[in-house]
């Protein structure tokens, strides 16, 4: 058994963050353990027994993925993340690490795998495996839905999303997953329509995404990080900032069907110089997040109009601890499409490029 | 009392520049509220900046009419051939005017004091405004103000747009020689697409007059843009947040393809200098960004948004015509550009973003509609006062001072009523790819400077022309140079924004010469001249008809030709033309051929073969050209076995042949000639108007009943004959049926374009594609 050797990574550098998913093997022998060089230990350890590196990287314990078997191995797949502003230091780490020793081949998708090609060459003499970003987040994907979430199903949804009082969270799979709309709000937002594992075609995308909201809360609030931003947003009110159909025509306009509730214009009391000075931070960062999604849920939904799929998957990291979000798209998706489209989410909701990254590792393995 | 009252507006403007420096009025104050004496029917459309007032009235304008002499009187009368008569007359009006809501309060006032002979009772009245200002006018006009639907204004205000006003929608390219790029009027409007960009975006379809429904629409719009970007900038008017827009770079906000990627991402064809994510470079606390920059990446943020939705809704009812409008849009050359970027970007090229000229005023039309609909506007068709409308306004930053300072204050824009509807010639090959106008003025800069030049050049010879045609009335001088000032400032502003009124042409410059000269009530300044001219090639008439039926019948065919093509030498209006020795010299030159446009022997080849079913003579001059060349040419067909509709102008322009006229003249030669005389009492010899009071043709806005007789004749020939309708206008126009375009080129800098000289002839006979040559088979399509 000429399993590839160890250690296995799997790596997605996108415009914002880095996402590493590392397997742990826990079914080494004796033997192996003797071989085992030094160095591989400490990166070991290292990972796992950490769940913060340096100062901004983090391990998201909860949704560690224990007693997987990949490629004939037993073990833990784990899910890091850190920002991509950090990458020279990862860089240097790997050097310092002397990584290039190992025997591995480093996988990575996502635009850095480009970007910071040169420099890891260059820097820590690592040769990169280079991977399509949407053809990892795919295969990823799939595989993290099979093999499902500790017992669990990895893809949930809302169950009565245009009530907030009954609106439920609600576990599911993705059985007979084809065609499905495939929605990833990174920085920017693709939009993908997928046929099979291996037939898709990006049908759109946006530049108005989770970059986008963090970039605008930084600047109306001066806020640093996105769980900054989201954690004001979710104790402000946007009504204060949008302009509402009722504040234009003193309630629904009839005509055209639209409810007094909904948002007539993003931002659009800001207009007036007197509303602008009493309107709090928190309104501003929950304005702005309620606009970025409600953007993203109608371009969501025409694409899947105008490709005829009715299943709309929504991934990314955006969504992270962001149920602001998710329960808004679910709401948009079942009430523009009048209960037609269902919106879906996954729980390692911005992880799938690299696990993607770390099954083409493991593929080119057994190729040869 | 006119000018008290316009006097007052403008000093009460004044009053109020002191508070807001940066206002004035510019435009003369008389033009302002023009008929409002005889105004019924207001319509007002408040928006968030400014105001559109919409009036109906009546005009009395003089009126050239020609009358025989009664057959008793008329050896004592007079040895004229007609009677001239000036006569005032009636005509329908619509007044749009356009300004800030400053001026709203002063507005009232004065039409308050000037409404003098009105029923109104009720104003309608739409827009986010009209609230608000809804007690103010109830108060200062005593009328009832009645609320209608804005959407339904606005789409009844576009759908009027489009249909009578040739050149209103138009294509936006900033880089390109002409930034405007006009389209020529869609015989089906129907269905188009109205994105219509306001505090938010509303996406309509339009599928008829009566049927459109919105299908769509996005909160991030025209107030997103303002308030986020006044949040941003802490800059608070929204003219001043586009102006630091287009000084920003938006690379230093936003993330990139090539931030992320370090160049292109190839597999998905995304290039590098793709925005990723917008703002996607501000998230972090040790970066201050300018506002410029902030200002530019909101911009782009917003217009590919608005873009990117309007794209999926046309995809998704496979429409083709994309109109954008509201404040966002409204004459910004900034969003005009970064929303066409956007459709280009995402339709790869397939959909063209597009633009009305009229936009800012569709909410005001539609009211107004709304409010008139018993007096059936929609029956009629209507067209553009030049005299009387302002025109495009470029609000570029960096367009010259001058349109700056008037585009912020009162804009105007004249619709006349036509006595007749327009339709499209139903002999034209495509009539949606149909362009009358050879030469496009507002892409060609050389051309434009010539002809700029030459008709300012002519202003003087025009004006005392005018003078002269009213030799009883003192105070003509007068009202001819208020005309040459007028017209001047016309082809001033046309200097600088040459796509004021669509497409500059040499046909729009005479057209607005001739609505120049009735707004001072020159109705008809050749009249005399024309009924001399007429009076003297009759009596030559007898003896031109004998010496061709003298000729052999290959000789007559070439003589008739040259006939048609030596009386339109005969042309006062043609600056070449100074006397008779230039016709002499003329005729000998035609006599050498080939011609510059020579396709004499197939015409020639083709009168050997069977005749034709019916022949439509667009004529050109009065006199000679009329009398002694097209009646001959005419009477030919007719012996033919052909029947002959002439077409002449409804309307005076130039020395050109009105239909009135040609009434009399025709009657007069069929008194001496049996074969016309026949054929009018055959009725096989049709005279009709065509619906234009131009000097130049155009094809697409024909009278009905034209239209109507070509189809019943089954006409399987088109005769056009002068320089204004077959060189100007039609020089590559594609007929469904035969084409016969006659003219001599009387214009040196012309000739040189088409690579003649002066007097080179075009004689272009054609035969569409796939139709025999020969033989009577070829039908119009019914």
């Amino acid at each position: 058994n000429k399993s590839k050797s160890f250690p296995w990574f799997g790596m997605d550098i996108g415009g914002t963050l880095v996402k590493l998913v590392y397997f742990e093997p826990v079914d080494i022998t004796a033997e192996e353990e003797q071989e085992e060089v030094e160095n591989l230990k400490s990166i070991r350890r290292y990972l796992t027994s950490n769940v913060a590196y340096g100062k901004t990287g983090v391990r998201d314990v909860h949704l560690e993925l224990r007693n997987l078997t990949m490629c004939g191995r037993t073990g833990n797949l784990h899910f890091i993340r850190f920002p991509t502003q950090a990458m020279p230091r990862f860089i240097q780490m790997g050097h310092d690490k002397n990584f290039s020793s190992l025997h591995t081949t480093l996988c990575a998708t996502g635009g850095g795998a480009y970007k910071f090609e040169n420099d890891f060459r260059t820097m820590a003499d690592l040769e990169l495996l280079k991977l399509d970003e949407l053809d990892c987040l795919i295969r990823g994907l799939l595989y993290v839905d099979r093999v499902g979430f500790n017992g669990h199903p990895e893809c949930y949804y809302f169950q009565n999303p245009s009530d907030t009082q009954s609106c439920v969270k609600k576990p599911c799979t993705l059985e007979d997953p084809f065609p499905m709309l495939l929605v990833n709000i990174g920085s920017g937002v693709s939009i993908l329509a997928v046929y099979s594992e291996n037939n898709y075609k990006r049908v759109t995308g946006t530049s108005l995404g989770g970059g986008t909201f963090l970039g605008l809360c930084c600047l109306l609030t001066g806020c640093e990080t996105f769980e900054e931003a989201l954690e004001m947003a979710s104790k402000g009110d946007s009504t204060n900032v949008d302009k509402l159909v009722k504040d234009i025509y003193g309630g629904d306009y009839e005509r055209f069907g639209l409810q007094g509730s909904a948002v007539a214009s993003s931002f659009g009391h800001m207009m007036s110089k007197e509303k602008r000075d009493s309107i709090s931070k928190e309104d501003l960062a929950r304005a702005t997040l309620v606009t970025i999604t409600n953007n993203i849920g109608s371009i969501a939904r025409m694409c899947a109009v105008n490709e005829k799929i009715e299943r709309v998957v929504f991934v990314g990291n955006f969504l992270r601890i962001n149920t602001v979000s998710t329960k808004l798209l679910a709401y948009a998706m079942d009430f523009w499409s009048k209960g037609q489209l269902r919106a879906l989410f996954l729980e390692h909701e911005g992880y799938f490029g690299a696990v993607g990254a770390l099954m083409e590792l493991l593929k080119t393995t057994e190729d040869p | 009392f006119f000018f008290v009252g316009t006097f007052c507006i403008s000093a009460s403007i004044k009053t109020i520049n002191r508070h807001t420096m940066d206002k004035s009025i510019t435009l003369p104050p008389d033009e302002i509220f023009r008929n409002l004496e005889n105004a019924k029917r207001f319509a007002i459309d408040i928006g968030g900046s400014l105001t559109k007032l919409a009036y109906y009235s009546t005009v009395q304008h003089k009126v050239a009419k020609v009358r025989s002499f009664d057959k008793a009187t008329k050896e004592a009368a007079s040895d004229k051939l007609y009677e001239i008569s000036v006569q005032e007359e009636v005509t329908a009006r619509l007044h749009f005017i356009k300004f800030e809501n400053a001026y709203i309060e002063t507005c009232l006032d004065f039409i308050k004091d000037h409404l003098v002979n009105t029923e109104t009772k009720v104003i309608k009245a739409t827009g986010g405004g009209a609230h608000k200002f809804k007690e103010l006018i109830e108060r200062k006009l005593g009328l009832k103000v009645d609320k209608e639907d804005e959407m339904t204004c606005l789409i009844k205000g576009c759908n009027f747009v489009l249909r009578n006003i040739p050149h209103e929608a138009f294509v936006y390219a900033k880089h390109a020689d002409s930034e405007f790029r006009f389209q020529t009027t869609q015989p089906d409007i129907f269905p188009y697409l109205l994105v219509n960009i306001g505090s938010g975006v509303s996406i309509v379809k339009v599928e008829s007059e009566d049927k459109f429904e919105r299908i769509g629409g996005s909160s991030i719009g025209g107030g997103t843009f303002w308030g986020l970007g006044a949040l941003l900038t802490k800059t608070k008017r929204f003219d001043e947040l586009l102006q630091l827009a287009s000084k920003g770079q938006h690379t230093s906000v936003d993330m990139l393809v090539k931030d992320i990627y370090g160049g292109s991402y190839g597999s998905l064809g995304l290039t590098g200098d793709l925005i990723a994510s917008s703002f996607g470079k501000s998230a972090t606390a040790d970066k201050e960004f300018s506002k410029e920059d902030m200002a530019k990446s909101l911009l782009h943020m917003i217009s590919n948004d608005i873009g990117q939705l309007a794209c999926l809704y046309a995809k998704l009812h496979n429409l083709s015509r994309v109109y954008f409008g509201g404040f966002f849009i409204r004459g910004h050359p900034v969003t005009m550009h970064t929303i066409t970027y956007s459709i280009n970007f995402f339709t790869k090229g397939e959909v063209q973003a597009l633009f009305l000229r009229h936009e800012g005023y569709l909410g005001a039309i539609g009211a107004f509609l709304k409010g008139a609909e018993e007096d059936n506007p929609n029956q009629y068709s209507w067209g553009e006062n030049y005299a009387g409308s302002s025109g495009l306004m470029s609000v570029s930053p960096d367009m010259n001072p001058m349109q700056r300072a008037r585009s912020g204050t009162f804009d105007m824009l004249e619709m006349d009523r036509l006595e007749r509807q327009l339709v499209n010639l139903p002999l034209l090959q495509d009539p949606s790819s149909y362009i009358p106008d050879t030469m496009d003025l507002t892409e060609d800069a050389l051309a434009r400077e010539y002809w700029l030049y030459c008709f300012e050049e002519a202003l003087d010879g025009v004006v005392k022309r005018a003078v002269a045609s009213q030799p009883d009335m003192p105070e003509a001088a007068e009202r001819a140079e208020k005309f040459r000032q007028k017209y001047r400032h016309k082809l001033q502003t046309l200097r600088h924004q040459p796509f004021a009124y669509g497409s500059l042409t040499v046909r729009s410059l005479l057209d607005t010469r001739e609505h120049c000269l009735n707004e001072f009530n020159f109705p008809d300044p050749y009249s005399k001249i024309k009924q001399n001219e007429n009076d003297i090639a009759l009596k030559y008439y007898q003896k031109a008809v004998k010496s061709l039926e003298e000729l052999s019948w290959e000789e007559r065919q070439f003589a008739l030709v040259r006939g048609v093509l030596a009386g339109n030498v005969f042309d006062w209006g043609a600056k070449a033309i100074w006397h008779l020795g230039l016709i002499y010299l003329f005729i000998f030159f035609s006599s050498e051929r080939p011609w510059l446009v020579d396709s004499y022997d197939q015409w020639l080849e083709r009168l050997r073969g069977p005749p034709h079913k019916c022949a439509l003579f667009f004529v050109d001059n009065s006199g000679v050209d009329i009398i002694l060349g097209v009646i001959p040419f005419v009477r030919e067909l007719l012996s033919r076995g052909t029947e002959v509709v002439l077409a002449s102008n409804s309307g005076p322009a130039l020395n050109d042949v009105t239909n009135g006229e040609l009434q009399i003249l025709t009657e007069r030669i069929a008194a001496m000639d049996p074969v016309i005389q026949a054929g009018l009492r055959e009725d096989r010899l049709t005279l009709v108007q065509s619906g234009s009071s131009s000097p130049c043709l155009d094809l697409s806005r024909l009278d009905k009943v034209l239209a109507q007789v070509v189809r019943e004749r089954q006409t399987d020939l088109v005769i056009i004959e002068g320089m204004g309708r077959a060189i100007h206008t039609n020089y590559y126009a594609m007929l469904s049926c035969e084409s016969l375009k006659m003219a001599v080129i009387k214009n040196s800098w012309l000739a040189d374009r088409l690579g003649g000289k002066l007097f080179s002839v075009v004689f272009k006979y054609e035969v569409p594609a796939g139709k025999p040559s020969q033989g009577s088979a070829a039908v119009t399509p019914s």
